[in-house]
């Protein structure tokens, strides 16, 4: 029977990553700076004619400070600016209490070709740890210069840097019935957004293939939930699941090959069903009538960490990829939904009932304890950044919906705000492949 | 009372049979079947739709007289259930019935959540709340092909609002006529 609506509900949906949304994210520290190393990136030299073609050298400052870990020096307070490391007075940056100064020169070597060159020098016993030479476009010289940051923060601290990193959000704006969804990607530090994907449908569930080259998501455009699969270079989808009830929570096996996904089909009861992307085969593992669902990979692949209401309210279980026996992994609480787990292994970020509170808490994976890591009243959709050691995830400040972060050891917090409506489930990339 | 209502239904069934294809807009102002009968009387005539035209359909406004129990079409639920009580069922009872004697209808059944908690154990009690009222409306005869279930999970409140009050509003589940 065919029946005329009377309002019509327009669905735009623009699928090209080169739609620019202007940067929507802005990043401020809120806490946990006591400790942070004085550092100084001394601006970089230009011998050429004309402005540099990008600041590197204030990337470079901002994206080390944004860690929590560096407090660089401002500019003005320098007593000498070298832009080599033989033209170095140690005493000069002693003297400031700087232990570690960083210094460079931005290269032209041909009509569009640079080199990043610089080094990274321990003040206290004057010697080089670091000299590198980076080549670039003049349009790369945004990312060129994160990876820079990455590799002074890796030789730093021993951990890898997450700069060359983007970050997917989704974005709400207006008010019921009445809103716009957007899912977003941007860089690490907020710029570069581009809109990947627009409607006036609720949009959920961001998911970053692990060749982070696609995101899985879920979209209600039909009137009713569905998993597509886009390619990020060419705005390219493809509809993955699109079966009789729900479609949710997509999440990409380490290889990339599957998706484990939530289906209710026609019996009106969530279940976790693993995907085969290439076979378009669809293996079920739960059955029971509770709900089941948040499936989320062991990184061997051999596991998936799932929440389950069976005794009662949401609780976080593992069942083999092959289906066998589940077990019970969170006991402290009385809900505890949504595993994340950790690039290590070793424990998995979930949302957690503290007191009557939604906050983020790590679960240990061998022990078993638990520990809140944030503060908030709705905290919710933690995800790990690739080296492990800091986990984003959704807030409110006030009614508003915002991003935070906060390290795992619980130490640095990290606000990032929207200048326009809610900004929520946020999805932190896999480290860039080169 | 009980005869406004079979007139109400009566009026109904002619505006179903005699509506393709207008746009109904006399229809949507939902007030007294008379109105909505009479006007509809004359366009399906002019339209040249036949009497035993039963599947055509056309839009129409709330089907009821103001204040009858099918006008409302939201059920609520207790925070992390989807039990439906007494009052509801009643409720339910009603829409189920008139279901059943209006074979044509289909139902969206659109199974909510309050914002609290994960989003997609959410669309879990979405669904089984949405479940929970087609149960019901299975019993009271109507027929599955009729009904269709959607969670939207907590995407989209009724309300806006971090209280008892709004989350309260937004447990629910909304009965869509005809989507």
């Amino acid at each position: 029977m065919v029946v005329v609506r009377f309002i019509f509900l327009c669905v735009l949906i623009s699928c090209s990553f080169a739609g620019a949304a202007n940067a929507e994210l802005r990043i401020e520290i809120t806490g946990g700076v006591e400790q942070a190393v004085p550092i100084a990136v001394v601006p970089f030299g230009w011998q050429e004619e004309g402005s540099m073609p990008f600041d590197v050298s204030r990337l470079i400052s901002e994206d080390l400070e944004r860690s929590g870990r560096f407090k660089p020096l401002s500019p003005d307070e320098m007593l000498e600016r070298p832009t080599a490391g033989r033209d170095i007075d140690f005493d000069d940056w002693r003297i400031l209490g700087i232990e570690v100064v960083i210094v460079g020169q931005l290269l032209k070597t041909g009509a569009d070709e640079y080199i990043i060159q610089f080094q990274l020098f321990d003040v206290f016993r004057g010697k080089q740890l670091l000299g590198y030479r980076q080549p670039s476009s003049a349009r790369q010289l945004r990312g060129a210069s994160h990876l820079v940051a990455d590799m002074i923060y890796e030789e730093l601290t021993g951990i890898r840097g997450i700069f060359s990193t983007r970050i997917a959000y989704i974005t709400v704006d207006g008010e019921p019935p009445k809103q716009r969804f957007r899912l977003i990607v941007a860089d690490a530090d907020g710029e570069n957004a581009r809109i990947l994907v627009e409607s006036n449908e609720p949009l959920m569930s961001p998911a970053w293939s692990p060749d982070g080259r696609k995101l899985a998501y879920v979209s209600f455009e039909k009137k009713q939930s569905e998993i597509y699969v886009q390619t990020l270079r060419s705005g390219a989808r493809k509809r993955v699941s699109s079966r009789r009830g729900v479609n949710g929570a997509p999440a990409w096996s380490p290889d990339g090959r599957k998706l484990a996904l939530t289906l209710s089909k026609s019996e009106g009861n969530l279940d976790i069903y693993v995907l085969d992307l290439e076979t378009q085969v669809l293996t079920r593992l739960t059955t029971r009538g509770s709900i089941d669902t948040e499936p989320a990979w062991s990184e061997t692949g051999k596991e998936i960490y799932f929440t389950s209401d069976r005794a009662g309210q949401p609780q976080i279980y593992k069942i083999g990829t092959g289906g066998g026996r589940e077990s019970r992994i969170s006991f402290e609480g009385p809900y505890n939904a949504r595993a994340r787990i950790d690039p290590a292994g070793e424990q998995i970020a979930v949302v957690h009932n503290d007191r009557g509170n939604y906050r983020i808490a790590l679960v240990d994976l061998k022990r078993g304890y638990s520990q809140v890591l944030t503060k908030g009243h709705l905290d919710e959709s933690p995800s790990f950044a690739p080296n492990g050691e800091t986990l984003i995830y959704a807030t409110r400040e006030g009614r508003k919906g915002v991003l935070a972060t906060v390290t795992t050891d619980g130490r640095i917090h990290q606000r990032i705000s929207s200048f326009k409506g809610d900004v929520r489930e946020p999805a932190w990339s896999p480290f860039r492949r080169n | 009372m009980f005869i406004s209502r079979l007139c109400l239904i009566l009026g109904l069934l002619v505006i179903l049979t005699g509506c393709g294809g207008t746009s109904g807009t006399a229809m949507d102002d939902g007030t007294a079947a008379g109105d909505g009968s009479e006007s509809t009387d004359g366009s399906a005539r002019s339209s040249g739709a036949g009497d035993d035209d039963l599947m055509s359909g056309g839009e129409y406004g709330d089907p009821t007289a103001p204040g009858g129990n099918l006008e409302v079409r939201v059920i609520y639920f207790e925070f992390d259930k989807a039990d439906i009580d007494e009052a509801s069922k009643a409720l339910l009872v009603e829409h189920g019935s008139y279901m059943a004697d209006n074979p044509g209808l289909d139902v969206r059944l659109e199974g909510h959540a309050d914002e609290r908690g994960s989003r997609e154990y959410n669309i879990g009690l979405g669904e089984r709340r949405a479940q929970a009222v087609r149960q019901i409306l299975l019993l009271r005869g109507a027929s599955s092909d009729q009904l269709m279930t959607v969670s939207y999970g907590e995407e989209r409140p009724a309300v806006l609002g971090s209280d008892d009050e709004a989350w309260s509003l937004n447990r629910r589940v909304e009965l869509v006529y005809n989507p």
